[in-house]
């Protein structure tokens, strides 16, 4: 059987103040390959803590965090980093693109800082841009582009680099319905192909739409 | 991460905001542009002026010999002058008052009809004068110690005074008439380059100057080697006068390096505090600058970092960032001062002098000024936890 793309076991995450905030606490959550799952909860609740917990950005105060296998929380700052940039693409809700660079430029951004060979990132670009049916504006600058453009393109972005696991941050929390939709469907597709997402959000059309769903209550992660 | 990639990232950084780099540029322009013309100035000038400093300047030490009842400097030691290593030539002179106003003659007639008798200058000189004058004999021939030991009356000329006078050949031996007394005519000597008054004189041999009280030697003219000069300046006193050095008057060219050295100085020092000064304030502006950049692009380091940057990838962008704006600024100053430097030779018709490492060195030090002023910034990037620039 193959390794989960994660595993997570007994998390807690605190924060340093009078008293001590437990953003996160016993939290277990294993997702295999081509999962699509959903994490729910108010604002406030951990949501965020275990985004950036699942992305790496931030390291948990207790608990194991194994990423296609790799032990995590005992990897310093580089590893973290270079791991961060190979197994993991991110979807943020305000699409973070470079305004004054085109929307190829943005896509290979991602393979910078990985050491993939320059020759032939801008046709894996545009293979990403095409996988997901932006080929036709390649060449226009982010601001130029419909929100749903927008997350096509960063999600093009974070498809570069084969990751094995999709982290969306209320991808859809900028787009109405109709972009909503074409994004979410998108996801369906990726899903198709074999891709892991986690898709954190408060939008029960977005979560409804995932295979599996948890809820996050004052760092408490319980499935439904 | 490929050189290549932080180059392109690093340049995509500064043309994102065109007006804001060129106008970060601007102190470090200003800096740079002092400097290059400040020290290409300076170059040109002291060249200019270095190059007044010709060989016959250079080469020659005057010696004035104050009068006195005794000769503080005799005739005959002329030869422990000619001695010292380093001359080429020497010759003595002897001027006095009552020399100088002596009516001289062509011939014993009175013509009431013209002025015959021309009031001209009478020295004495040592034989080497022509030489040591940098002169040549027009007509005829000088004076030797042959004349002098055999107290020949005879005189030499200036090509003036034998205009003057009407001589215009001498191979019938025309006779002059100073006073009473006629002396024979051997020769012109003309093209002086040193002592030019002598071309309106009647140059006579010491043996016979006593009449017109030329008995001492009041000046001593020496030609050097080149660079010999200032050596010489200080041995000929002690070798003329044994003793009495300390009365006699050198008067030497200051050596050309010297004078060159000490016209940069001036010219320099101002200058080049305040170009330091201006790039000084440009590196602060570049600092401030990029430090605002930083925080601008808080949400971009935070993307960076998720996409896989390292701390160190963050930072070399914001250095490069920074050391390119500085260069770019460097580049417009050492252009501008070039071109400054040439438009300020041209009005003053000098050549413009400029050292090509200050035209390499330039750019370079405004590039320097840039990683500099970028370290801060850098720093503070690189610092940034990925959580929190998402956020």
């Amino acid at each position: 059987m193959p390794e989960p793309v994660i595993e997570l076991d007994a998390i807690g995450r605190e924060f340093p103040a009078d008293p001590p905030v437990r953003a996160l606490s016993e939290v277990c959550l294993r997702v295999e390959r081509s999962d699509y799952l959903a994490v729910v909860g108010p604002s406030g609740s951990g949501k965020s803590t275990l985004l950036n917990v699942l992305g790496l950005l931030d390291t948990p105060t207790s608990g194991s965090y194994r990423l296609d296998g790799v032990e995590t929380t005992t990897l310093g700052d580089g590893a973290r980093t270079r791991l961060r940039g190979s197994r993991i693409g991110f979807v943020f809700q305000s699409f973070h693109l470079l305004a004054h660079r085109s929307v190829v430029e943005n896509v290979m951004l991602a393979e910078l800082y990985g050491g993939q060979p320059r020759r032939g990132r801008r046709e894996r670009a545009l293979a990403a841009l095409d996988r997901v049916g932006l080929g036709h504006r390649v060449g226009f600058r982010p601001d130029r582009l419909s929100g749903g453009e927008r997350q096509r393109a960063a999600i093009a972005r974070a498809l570069l680099g084969e990751p094995s696991l999709l982290l969306c941050d209320e991808p859809t929390g900028n787009l109405d319905s109709r972009n909503t939709d074409a994004v979410l469907d998108l996801f369906d597709e990726l899903r198709g192909q074999g891709l892991t997402i986690v898709v954190i959000t408060h939008e029960t059309e977005v979560s409804g739409r995932a295979a599996r769903r948890a809820r996050i209550v004052d760092g408490l992660l319980v499935e439904e | 991460m490929d050189v290549r990639d932080l180059t392109n990232e690093a340049m995509a950084g500064m043309l994102a905001r065109p007006v804001r780099s060129a106008l970060t540029t601007l102190g470090t322009v200003l800096g740079i542009t002092t400097l290059v013309i400040t020290l290409g100035v300076a170059a040109t000038a002291g060249n200019q002026i270095v190059g007044r400093f010709d060989e016959l300047t250079a080469t020659a030490v005057t010696i004035e010999v104050p009068q006195d009842d005794e000769p503080l400097v005799a005739w005959d030691s002329l030869a422990d002058v000619t001695r010292l290593r380093g001359v080429s030539s020497a010759a003595a002179l002897a001027e006095s008052k009552e020399g100088a106003n002596q009516i001289v003659r062509s011939n014993d007639l009175i013509d009431p009809a013209r002025v015959t008798g021309q009031t001209l200058n009478v020295v004495a000189a040592s034989p080497g004068l022509p030489e040591a004058a940098r002169g040549r004999m027009v007509q005829g021939r000088f004076f030797d110690s042959g004349h002098l030991a055999r107290r020949d009356k005879v005189v030499v000329l200036g090509q003036q005074a034998a205009r003057m006078l009407g001589i215009t050949r001498l191979d019938r031996a025309p006779a002059v008439f100073i006073g009473e007394h006629a002396y024979t005519v051997i020769g012109v000597l003309g093209d002086l380059r040193r002592e030019r008054d002598l071309g309106t004189a009647v140059i006579v041999p010491p043996t016979i100057g006593q009449r017109f009280g030329l008995r001492h030697v009041t000046r001593v003219l020496v030609n050097t080697a080149l660079g010999a000069a200032e050596l010489i300046a200080r041995q000929a006193p002690a070798a003329l006068s044994p003793g009495n050095q300390d009365m006699l008057q050198v008067i030497a060219q200051a050596s050309p390096t010297r004078a060159r050295d000490g016209v940069q100085s001036d010219v320099n020092a101002l200058f080049l505090i305040l170009g330091l000064v201006s790039l000084l304030v440009g590196a602060v502006g570049i600092a401030n600058v990029t430090l605002v950049t930083v925080m601008e692009r808080t949400a971009e380091i935070g993307l960076r970092r998720a996409l896989g940057a390292a701390r160190r990838h963050i930072a070399a962008q914001f250095l490069l960032e920074s050391t390119l704006i500085g260069l770019t600024g460097g580049v417009i100053g050492t252009s501008l001062g070039v071109v400054a430097v040439v438009g300020v030779s041209a009005a003053k018709e000098w050549t413009p002098v400029l050292d090509v490492r200050l035209a390499v060195a330039a750019p370079v030090a405004g590039a320097l000024v840039g990683l500099l002023a970028g370290l801060y910034p850098a720093l503070r990037a690189a610092r940034m936890e990925p959580v929190d620039a998402l956020r």
